[in-house]
């Protein structure tokens, strides 16, 4: 049968082809300092250079889709926090929005500008640990520390207002339901001032590196027609040219009343994407500034009621988490439960994108590609 | 019996500086261990040791203590006599390259008329115990990452040694002595007048000792463990003494060559006389820093041990006093010149720790480019600029004033043709592999 | 849009309509890979943005494939849902966006859905020696634990 390609790009290999005389197969394990949890990356090496790779995932995987069929949809919430841990308001954001899709209910506006100013920080929280840890493989070790300074602001603002720091559930299927405390506003605007003389830190600490430049540049190129084709979505995409971000294109919360630019790359290297990234820290520090000078008085949830049956049907909806497209398909049969709930994970199919960008490169370049796509694996497995 | 006493009697000073540098230079290595997590810790943003002494003075001999008293493993199928031996290798290599350095005119345990080749030799020697300790290993991950530091010290060895050859250009002796009285002489740190050879000694020098941003080979995060992981504690803490005094080696010989040794700055210029004043006073900022904070140490133990350590900056800045007392003052240049030596070493040692920390870490084909397309070919004109330069001084008559600027514009031009060609054929490269 | 596809594929396009202003399109399994390159080529959805399956064990043909697609130059969604009964395998859309490898992977192992073409299709989240699905409604995860426990440790589970 003639199979037609899409414009020639082969589909990424699925195991590891046998290696031939010159090369050798070698294991990253899955426990490794830099592999952002546990992931287990075969490479076949021939010298230095890599030919082909394979990653093995699936050690942290929980069943968090099956658990959702055994849960009310409040119930549900908590456990999409735990998937891609390091930027859990996001995830609730995207299920609770989902679900409200599917009730047909709308959360009011003061709900939603407050769900866009935690989901800002969140934002910016994901970028700088990426930052951190990033920078960490590469053999900076400084901003490290620093980045982690300056979430600790934020996760101290995410403590005052839900009680957590990382694993939030702040937002419910209706709106919020705590009220913003004391000082909210107050708190998010030193913050956000601070926070602007701090970005300009860590870009005069690494952009013009010239020794970050040869680490990053020309690394892990992935073509804007790749990225399409493979599904790669967030910083990665847009690095690659693609200037998409669905907090322009299908807008939701309260994005649409805010100023904001989208950050795209051109060649779709490690250093695009950095530079997007940090970009995107700055769009987001604006967003914040600009949602928290005027935030609406009015309710804080909708009427939704106590036990949610929404109507028999499915609604796919997402959202633009910092590591991607998040989204989330719910059926609902009728019954408090839901029928089945599918998470689209964007760290689990960036990650199918490493063995298209791993090959040709040296094996000390695999570290900066991981961290460059910045994986969770709480999110990869599920 | 007799015949003893007799060479002691001839050789005392020497042996007494032996035991003296043998003795101090290994807590030196432990203090520059704590000293590097000190200022790791406030480029953090955080504080460091702080719970072993006061401020974490104590933090070295603790170390010690702990790497001393913890179990020796050796894997199963390494080879014993050369396990033992690679770390006891590298330690020698570098312990014995002290031999040479002259901390104060007199204060040096071998005065060789050889000196600089002496310790280059030696502690290249350093590097045997690298690749023994990888190969012993047994692990083709170690023998890697043993292969590939080996390689790229014997890579910055020619650029450092190039770099050095343009300082002896300007010293005219291999001395370490003589060294320090040419610059005496010159009244100027050759630093200042071959600014190039010393930049380029610096960057070798931190490729030399494995040191950030050159440590690919023993970096945690990569992929090849390196030459040290099978070894655990005393062996290791005898490998990491080993890299730390090569770090103090290096920046002796760089003291000594490029930045005028025992003398004070301006030297020969006697209108800064009062600088000779700043030793004493320093340590007496010290001890008296030390007093300020014993009340806020907690704990009668943790200002015990600051009152004592603050009692022994005392006597230092007493020792160092004493000699402008006029009894004492032919001691006034080598008391007060140890005090300058250490003091310079102590500063280049910090511009180590500062780079370590500020900078990412090259990819070991970016490193090895760096060490032969740049450094050894700018190593080479600049030895060829000093020769120049020098013969144009000694043999034309030109002024050194304006002999010396010259061959360093024209390096610097010409390390930025360099510079630029890499980058030209890398372009080049990549367009034809793309 | 839904004309177009009639137009093209007929009788396989059984279904289409709005569920909460997205719009949902039902065909036959065997030409899913048809309307697939149909829908990348001449609709332009360039993007196959998740790929997963829902079991509805009372239904004849029990398992629903749902593909989401996505627009870049139209800014749209496409749902496609193809139905097949357990044991039918579905042809595999991974020629036309590779993103379907992992997903299509994925999909194997929590359901058992097999997608022909694929050319590595085997177990991706759980162990290569894992048996049965666990996203279908009858799988019985006391049942697995028993199993392992009585299979490795030689007594009884007792939970």
């Amino acid at each position: 049968m003639d199979e037609t390609r899409s414009e020639g790009m082969a589909p990424p290999s699925v195991e590891l082809a046998v290696p031939g005389a010159d090369e050798i197969v070698i294991n990253m394990g899955p426990q490794h300092p830099s592999t952002h949890g546990v992931l287990r990356v075969k490479l076949r090496l021939d010298g230095e250079r890599i030919d082909g790779s394979e990653c093995i995932i699936g050690y942290l995987h929980r069943g968090v889709e099956k658990i959702a069929e055994h849960r009310s949809y409040q119930q549900f919430a908590p456990y999409v926090d735990r998937m891609d841990y390091v930027a859990a308001v996001s995830n609730g954001l995207g299920y609770c929005e989902a679900v409200e899709k599917l009730l047909g209910a709308e959360a009011p506006p003061r709900a939603r500008v407050v769900r866009t100013i935690l989901t800002e920080l969140q934002r910016i929280a994901s970028h700088l640990l990426w930052l951190g840890t990033h920078a960490l493989d590469i053999g900076a070790l400084t901003p490290i520390f620093y980045c982690l300074r300056e979430r600790e602001e934020i996760l101290k603002i995410f403590e005052k207002y839900c009680g957590a720091r990382l694993t939030t559930h702040a937002f419910r299927i209706g709106g919020l339901q705590y009220e913003t405390y004391d000082g909210f506003e107050h708190d998010v605007k030193r913050f956000c001032d601070d926070f602007g003389t701090k970005v300009d830190e860590y870009e005069q600490l690494l952009t013009g590196n010239r020794i970050w430049v040869g680490r990053c540049k020309g690394v892990g190129v992935l073509t804007a027609k790749q990225a399409i084709a493979l599904g790669v979505t967030g910083p990665p995409l847009r690095a690659s040219g693609v200037k998409w971000d669905l907090r322009k294109a299908m807008p939701y919360a309260a994005y649409d009343r805010y100023d904001f630019i989208i950050p795209t790359g051109t060649n779709g290297d490690t250093y695009d994407r950095y530079l997007v990234r940090m970009e995107e820290m700055r769009q987001s520090r604006r967003i914040c500034l600009q949602a928290v000078e005027n935030i609406p008085t009015g309710p804080i949830m909708a009427k939704v009621g106590k036990v949610l049956k929404p109507p028999p049907g499915e609604v796919y909806h997402s959202i633009e988490a910092p590591k991607g497209e998040i989204g989330y398909y719910v059926v609902s049969d009728g019954t408090t439960q839901p029928y089945r709930v599918r998470v689209r994970p964007p760290s689990f199919i960036n990650l199918q994108a490493f063995d298209t960008m791993v090959r040709g490169h040296l094996v000390a370049d695999v570290v900066a590609i991981i961290g460059t796509l910045d994986i969770v694996l709480g999110e990869v497995d599920r | 019996m007799q015949a003893v006493l007799q060479f002691l009697n001839a050789n005392m000073w020497p042996l007494i500086d032996a035991l003296v540098i043998v003795g101090v230079f290994p807590l030196m290595a432990g203090y520059v261990v704590l000293l590097e997590r000190k200022v790791m810790a406030d480029m953090q943003a955080r504080l460091g040791p702080m719970r072993v002494g006061p401020h974490g003075l104590l933090q070295p001999l603790a170390d010690a203590l702990k790497l001393m008293i913890k179990e020796d493993i050796i894997p199963e199928s390494a080879d014993r006599i050369i396990f033992w031996m690679a770390p006891v290798l590298s330690v020698t290599a570098g312990m014995l390259a002290f031999a040479a350095i002259p901390i104060g005119p007199g204060f040096l345990i071998a005065n060789m008329n050889v000196g600089l080749l002496f310790i280059l030799a030696v502690s290249s020697m350093g590097i045997f115990g690298i690749v023994l300790g990888g190969w012993a290993s047994n692990s083709h991950y170690s023998l890697l990452g043993a292969l590939r530091s080996s390689a790229q010290l014997v890579s910055y060895e020619v650029a450092v040694g190039m770099a050095m050859v343009s300082g002896l250009l300007l010293a005219g002796t291999l001395s370490m002595k003589d060294i320090v009285a040419a610059q005496a002489e010159k009244g100027m740190w050759f630093a200042f007048v071959a600014p190039v050879g010393f930049v380029i000694y610096l960057i070798g020098s931190v490729a030399e000792t494995n040191r950030a941003p050159f440590d690919l080979p023993e970096a945690e995060s990569e992929l090849v463990a390196g030459y040290m992981t099978e070894y655990s504690g005393f062996r290791w803490a005898l490998y990491f003494l080993a890299e730390y005094s090569n770090m103090i080696v290096v920046a002796s010989v760089a003291t000594t060559l490029f930045l005028g040794g025992w003398m004070r700055p301006f030297a020969s210029v006697h209108a800064f006389d009062f600088l000779d004043f700043v030793p004493v006073l320093f340590m007496l900022g010290v001890t008296g820093y030390c007093l300020y904070r014993i009340p806020k140490q907690t704990g009668w133990d943790q200002k015990f041990i600051l009152a004592i350590f603050a009692g022994i900056c005392f006597v230092i800045a007493a020792a160092l006093g004493m000699v402008f007392a006029p009894p004492l003052a032919f001691l006034k240049v080598p008391v007060l010149g140890a005090f300058w030596f250490i003091a310079k070493v102590m500063g280049y040692v910090y511009v180590f720790l500062w780079v370590r920390f500020t900078f990412p870490r090259y990819r070991f084909d970016q490193l090895m480019r760096l060490g032969w397309h740049f450094l050894i070919p700018l190593s080479i004109v600049n030895v060829m600029g000093v020769a120049t330069a020098l013969v144009l001084h000694r043999q034309a008559g030109w002024s050194s004033w304006v002999a010396f600027p010259v061959l360093l514009v024209v390096t610097i031009l010409l390390a930025f043709w360099l510079v630029r060609a890499g980058e030209r054929r890398d372009q080049q490269a990549a367009r034809s592999a793309a | 849009m839904v004309k177009r596809f009639r137009d093209r594929f007929g009788e396989a396009v059984r279904e289409a309509w709005l569920d909460r202003k997205q719009s949902i399109l039902v065909v036959d399994a065997a030409k899913l890979r048809a309307v697939c390159e149909f829908a990348r080529d001449s609709e332009k959805f360039d993007m196959l943005v998740d790929l997963t399956a829902v079991d509805w064990p009372k239904r004849e043909k029990r398992f629903e494939v749902v593909l989401q697609l996505y627009s870049f130059a139209k800014n749209e969604r496409l749902r496609v849902k193809a139905q097949v009964a357990d044991g039918e395998p579905v042809p595999s859309v991974i020629f036309v966006w590779p993103a379907a490898g992992w997903l299509e992977r994925e999909c194997f192992d929590m359901f058992g859905i097999r997608f022909d073409g694929h050319p590595g299709l085997k177990r991706i989240l759980l162990p290569d020696e894992w048996q049965g699905h666990p996203l279908r409604k009858d799988y019985d995860i006391l049942q697995q634990d028993e199993a392992w426990v009585r299979e490795n440790m030689g007594i009884e589970s007792g939970q």
